[in-house]
């Protein structure tokens, strides 16, 4: 999948943090903010996911957690994509074993691009969104509408 | 939680209707759940639903053994990832008996203090969007930036920087990078008018911050907060003045409440503000006095790990570690027992565990579009917080959306500016 020349529309995002430790989140927001910019490129974080084109999930998804994720994902309209940003929400990491965590994001909603890293770096959130463009552009083309 | 017992009376009324927020919630990223009591749009109940951030981290730490564990208490939290580490390897120190050289003491302070100047930024530009004046937070978060890369250049990485270990750092300080730290020191030192001018003086802040969220001294001491947010209510209390550790010991630190500016402390949002941005100057004073005072020698005290490892199989006892993060004290608690490679015991008291219930007397008597910034006020950290699991699975209609909230944020603004 090759990145397009242009970007159809502006992708909004709307991050959801189920249990994550701030780390990643601190980092979406520096992903945003004047050093790395992401905004330039339309990319906005919304405020509510029926609004949103882009999901992205920090943390290994903690049990009170489970059923608002459920519904979060459910809220956000046809195509989307969801970004899991962050070790412990691609594959439980350091909190494998919790008894609190009902595993990584990819067992309870599809997922489908991972950005690991603990924390990951501004630079490889937005590369992940980037990622998400294409997806979204190929749903298109296949026909999938909201 | 129950907040019968601090409930203030207002005007005598009573409430009409219960609007829930969150757990997806309207300040900062992380989950919590409020039920507010509304009287029109004034604000006459509280209820706080913490539990949803739990990880269940003690647990995991007593699974594994202590030099895992370490890295597991960075990961508690990713705004306060010195500040656990410091806590836990000083109570684990204090258990075993290790002692850690002076050079290291310093090592850790600079860290611990440069985490909190790019903790303030960062808080001092979400309150800034909760009060949506968006420019300043990225003002704010693009000065945050400089402090991220001295951190990223002494560390190796922008968060969880993986600097202390049991009797030491892992990494010292070398003379060439000193220049580095002095010249971002002089970068806040030359920008922190400017910050102040922007933050204090600005009139629609003034507006929406004067009055609002408002903490009694007594109120703050009998809910026994901590940090910037029992200091902004004119409360002497700081870990770092009442029980020097570290490189603290050498260094007179004064609690900074808003009587350094002249201003008679009321604990509101404004008071926040002042607080947190003279704690950076504080801070930078710090970082210079022990770059200058650095001392020379090891920066460990047991160097190979396989050693560490079996001198703390071997230890027995209790240690308790105290150390004053950006949000207020944390304090770790670990008992070890010999012959164990894991814990017996770890408990963890986050700061926003202590201020939590100070945001009951915040919120009341204050209207709907005040909760973003007061809920952001105490910089709350739930990751840190949860320590405690209370499930909530009931009633998640009619929620009011962080948009929402925003919205409602950003029209009060504009209404009182006219």
């Amino acid at each position: 999948m090759a990145l397009p020349r242009s970007f159809k529309k502006a992708l909004w995002v709307f991050h959801v943090a189920t249990g994550s430790c701030n780390g990643c989140d601190i980092e979406i927001i520096a992903a945003l903010t004047p050093r790395y910019d992401a905004e330039r490129f339309g990319i906005m974080l919304t405020g509510t996911p029926r609004h949103a084109d882009v999901l992205l999930v920090t943390g290994p998804v903690t049990k009170p957690m489970l059923p608002r994720l459920k519904r979060i994902y459910d809220q956000t309209p046809d195509p989307k994509a969801v970004i899991v940003v962050g070790g412990c929400g691609c594959t439980g990491g350091v909190f494998y074993e919790s008894y609190n965590v009902v595993g990584p994001v990819d067992e309870v909603i599809p997922v489908d691009i991972y950005v690991p890293g603990c924390p990951c770096r501004p630079e490889a959130i937005i590369d992940g969104v980037v990622k998400a463009v294409t997806k979204l552009e190929t749903l298109e083309k296949a026909g999938v509408s909201g | 939680m129950n907040n019968q017992s601090i409930k203030l009376e207002v005007g005598g009324s009573t409430a009409c209707y219960t609007v829930p927020v969150g757990p997806v919630h309207p300040a900062l990223k992380e989950p919590i759940r409020f039920h507010f009591d509304l009287d029109g749009e004034q604000i006459v109940g509280v209820d706080i639903k913490p539990g949803f951030a739990h990880r269940g981290i003690e647990y995991m730490g007593m699974r594994r053994n202590l030099i895992q564990t370490l890295y597991l208490s960075e990961r508690i939290c990713g705004i306060c990832s010195i500040s656990h580490p410091l806590a836990f390897t000083q109570a684990v120190e204090n258990a075993a008996g290790i002692a850690v050289p002076p050079r290291a003491q310093y090592i850790r302070t600079i860290i611990g203090e440069l985490e909190r100047i790019h903790s303030h930024i960062l808080w001092a530009g979400v309150g800034a969007h909760e009060l949506g004046f968006d420019t300043l937070l990225h003002l704010t978060w693009n000065v945050r930036e400089k402090c991220m890369d001295l951190l990223e250049e002494l560390t190796g990485n922008r968060v969880d920087y993986a600097i202390p270990i049991f009797g030491g750092v892992r990494r010292d300080i070398p003379a060439e990078k000193a220049p580095l730290a002095v010249e971002a020191l002089g970068y806040y030192k030359g920008l922190l008018d400017q910050l102040v001018d922007t933050f204090l003086h600005d009139k629609s802040i003034e507006m929406r911050t004067r009055g609002i969220g408002a903490l009694t001294y007594d109120q703050a001491v009998e809910l026994c907060a901590v940090g910037p947010v029992t200091r902004a209510a004119g409360v002497p209390k700081d870990v770092r003045q009442d029980m020097p550790y570290l490189a603290y010991a050498d260094m007179d630190i004064k609690a900074i409440t808003p009587r350094d500016l002249g201003v008679e402390p009321t604990g509101d949002v404004y008071d926040n503000i002042i607080v947190r941005l003279l704690e950076v100057a504080q801070s930078i004073e710090i970082i210079e006095f022990c770059l200058e005072n650095l001392p020379e020698g090891e920066i460990t005290s047991i160097p190979k790990v396989p050693a560490l490892l079996a001198a703390l199989k071997n230890a027995e006892g209790e240690g308790i570690g105290r150390h004053e993060a950006p949000r207020g004290e944390v304090i770790h608690y670990v008992r070890l027992v010999e012959g164990q490679d894991e814990m017996a015991a770890w408990k963890v008291k986050a700061p926003t565990y202590s201020n939590l219930m100070s945001w009951v007397p915040k919120f009341l008597g204050d209207e709907v579009a005040d909760i973003p910034i007061i809920a952001a006020s105490i910089d709350p950290c739930m990751c840190c917080m949860d320590r405690v699991h209370i499930a909530d699975e009931t009633g998640t209609t009619s929620e009011k959306t962080k948009a929402e909230l925003v919205r409602l944020s950003r029209e009060k603004t504009r209404r009182i500016c006219g």
